[in-house]
């Protein structure tokens, strides 16, 4: 996994509830059995204004001119702000593939989905909370300014924007690790194999009607 | 000993070791797996050299993006029309025959969605901990299970090491009391409570269903409820143990049987909240007052009663949310203020993981019985959620009661509840669905779903607009 340190980039506006993970990548680029390519099809159906199908070229689909990521000031954006309740909604790891895919390394809202919040980690992709009048605030900034650019700093868990203020995140001592080192978290969990194994034998003579049944 | 709720009780037997920071390896008991968010898993583990920990604690199955027509289904995986949809059921066939895993194939009679499979197989159990990477796996935790959706690489994770990371959730109680009213199903239940509590409502928190409706409620029924915990914002939903789990698990094919069945349910029946354990968050509702429910927007809070109109976006104060229902209301093609009942369909899907078991079928049959599907309706169709249900509704003659009033019975897997197959609605078209999402494109391109029950799509698919099934002659 890529590591995530300081982060300084275009903030784009995503603005409104409970973008659902259909929204951000549709159930039809789900077919395909690679990790990669998702990036152009990110919010498929708001971006462009055909049905996108699997397989195809995006280049020459209509563009929705009113879509805010189609506006030449967000090109190259990184950091995704956004409301409440971001990433609900279906467990495809998917959406935040597609969100890295496009360039996104970084959302903020007031609140995401359990599952979606998860499965960023696993990315290298940080989803940061702050609360409705921040996250209000920064909106306001971002409408304001071409290029608005917001600072990430993971190790101090701070957002800054260009005006100075700083705004702290919190995020899981454990999650923070992996992402500031790029840690694969299977590697970590095999380093305690020998407490694997030690809960399944037990198990195995409390409860051995969940072993070796299916097979 | 401090009492405990059935969530803390599963969380505590399944703890392989605690964090300092609050994280944990919890062990997994059982892992379904399916077609659409497993092949990067597999590819992972290839990559990285690593085999499955323990193959026998994995059961897979293709289901979402399977066509249900008898004339594809013929010829299994090659007579898939799609070619993109071939190549991922192909690579699950493939991803299972390679690491030695037990596959239901495509026309294997015992294929299905797999929140149905699971539990109708025995191969979910009380007091097991149960993943898929799918969010609706929480329908397992109506066994008194603790099961959650997961996202791929924690698919991968759980493969290679028979844990996964997690944090201990907080613990929410959704009580309903009382009695349901005839014609009010659970799915009616399910989403008064996320009408009630909101899509986040339940972030952050393991949900249990308590109370006298749950205690009454068949075992389908409260997997129908906690099919849809995820839709109010929680990642498990549960309810605990008592004789109806037990009697809904004995005899199923991977339940243990003999010496082992006394003492697995001798074991089963501590999976119960304490009395006086703590809930972090107590929601009440009065099963008398819940009334058969229709989903008017675009996201499953979007809902109200079958007597109600379409909210009106001009009484709601929040403008975020104001701005929602705007925008629910264009997408949807209604007017404020509306009657739910003058919504017209275009077609009726009665199937999904919410709503696809053998009571569900029954009930829809109930009422198209001796009628004939409204001839505005375009398309109504029945899939059963695995072959095992298909076989007893047609062993019921209930097919025939389908195909008597026009309506189709299909082949089973997840079909148009989201439309990975070739079951899709067209732009604009409004769906009377029994699924569980009402996302914009759900179903189909500028597709609109309307989420109700199976009786009440039934009705929808006679009347060819919301009828209020509890009335409906």
């Amino acid at each position: 996994m890529k590591s995530f340190t300081v982060l300084q980039g275009v903030a784009a506006p995503m603005d409104r509830a409970n973008v659902d993970t259909d929204m951000i990548i549709p159930k039809q680029f789900l077919k395909s059995i690679k990790r990669t390519g998702f990036g152009k099809n990110l919010f498929d159906e708001l971006r462009y204004l055909d049905e996108g199908k699997p397989d195809q070229s995006c280049e020459g689909r209509p563009i929705n001119p009113d879509f805010p990521l189609n506006f030449p000031r967000y090109k190259g954006a990184t950091v995704l702000l956004s409301r409440e309740n971001f990433g609900c909604g279906s467990s495809r790891e998917h959406a935040p593939w597609a969100l890295d895919d496009y360039g996104f390394r970084s959302v903020i809202a007031p609140s995401f989905a359990d599952i979606f919040y998860n499965n960023c980690f696993k990315n290298g992709l940080l989803p940061i909370v702050l609360s409705d009048e921040i996250v209000d605030s920064l909106f306001n900034e971002m409408y304001a300014a071409e290029g608005y650019q917001l600072t990430i700093e993971l190790s101090a868990q701070v957002v800054k924007t260009p005006g100075g203020e700083s705004f702290a995140f919190d995020v899981d001592e454990f999650r923070k690790h992996c992402l500031l080192n790029g840690l694969d978290d299977i590697g970590l969990t095999l380093e305690h194999a020998d407490a694997i194994r030690a809960y399944e034998a037990k198990k195995r003579v409390e409860a051995p009607w969940l072993f070796d049944v299916v097979k | 000993m401090a009492a405990k709720t059935l969530y803390d009780k599963l969380w505590d037997a399944h703890l392989v070791q605690q964090r300092d920071d609050g994280s944990a390896l919890i062990y997994i008991d059982r892992h379904i797996v399916h077609e659409v968010t497993s092949p990067q898993a597999f590819d992972g583990l290839r990559l990285a050299g690593r085999k499955p920990w323990r193959v026998d604690s994995i059961l897979a199955t293709p289901d979402h993006n399977v066509p249900t027509t008898q004339k594809e289904r013929a010829h299994g995986v090659a007579g898939i029309e799609d070619p993109v949809s071939l190549i991922q059921v192909q690579t699950l066939d493939d991803n299972c025959d390679e690491f030695g895993i037990v596959e239901f194939k495509i026309n294997d009679h015992r294929q299905g969605i797999v929140h149905v499979v699971g539990p109708e197989t025995g191969a979910c159990l009380p007091g097991m901990t149960v993943v898929c990477g799918d969010s609706h796996t929480a329908t397992n935790g109506a066994l008194g299970a603790l099961a959650h959706g997961i996202g791929t690489s924690e698919v991968e994770h759980v493969m290679a090491t028979q844990c996964l990371v997690a944090k201990k959730m907080k613990n929410m109680l959704i009580k309903v009391d009382g009695k349901l009213g005839l014609g009010v199903t659970p799915k009616d239940v399910v989403l008064a409570i996320i009408a009630k509590i909101g899509t986040a409502g339940g972030t952050g928190y393991a949900m249990e269903f308590g109370g006298q409706v749950f205690r009454d409620m068949s075992m389908e029924g409260r997997m129908t409820v906690c099919n849809m915990a995820i839709e109010a914002g929680a990642r498990a939903g549960m309810v605990a143990v008592d004789q109806t789990t037990i009697d809904y698990v004995n005899g199923r094919t991977y339940a243990p049987k003999g010496d082992l069945w006394d003492r697995a349910v001798a074991d089963w029946r501590n999976y119960v909240s304490d009395d006086g354990a703590h809930f972090d968050a107590v929601v009440e509702l009065n099963g008398a007052e819940i009334k058969p429910q229709v989903s008017w927007g675009t996201s499953p809070e979007m809902v109200v009663s079958v007597e109600d109109k379409v909210p009106d976006p001009a009484q709601e104060t929040d403008p975020v949310k104001r701005e929602g229902m705007l925008r629910a209301l264009q997408y949807m093609g209604l007017q404020a203020n509306q009657p739910i009942t003058s919504i017209h369909v275009d077609r009726v899907f009665i199937g999904s993981c919410t709503n696809s078991r053998i009571e569900d079928i029954r009930a829809a049959a109930e009422v198209v019985k001796g009628r004939t599907k409204a001839s505005s309706v375009k398309e109504a169709i029945v899939v059963p959620g695995s072959g095992a249900v298909k076989a007893q509704a047609e062993a019921e003659g209930l097919d025939k009661i389908f195909i008597a009033a026009g309506l189709e019975w299909r082949e089973p897997g997840c079909s148009m509840c989201l439309a990975m197959n070739a079951d899709k609605l067209d732009n604009g078209e409004h769906c009377a669905s029994t699924s569980n999402r009402n996302f914009e494109g759900r179903q189909g391109y500028g597709g609109r779903t309307h989420l109700v029950s199976p009786a009440m799509a039934a009705a929808a698919a006679i009347a060819g607009h919301f009828v209020d099934v509890r009335t409906f002659n």
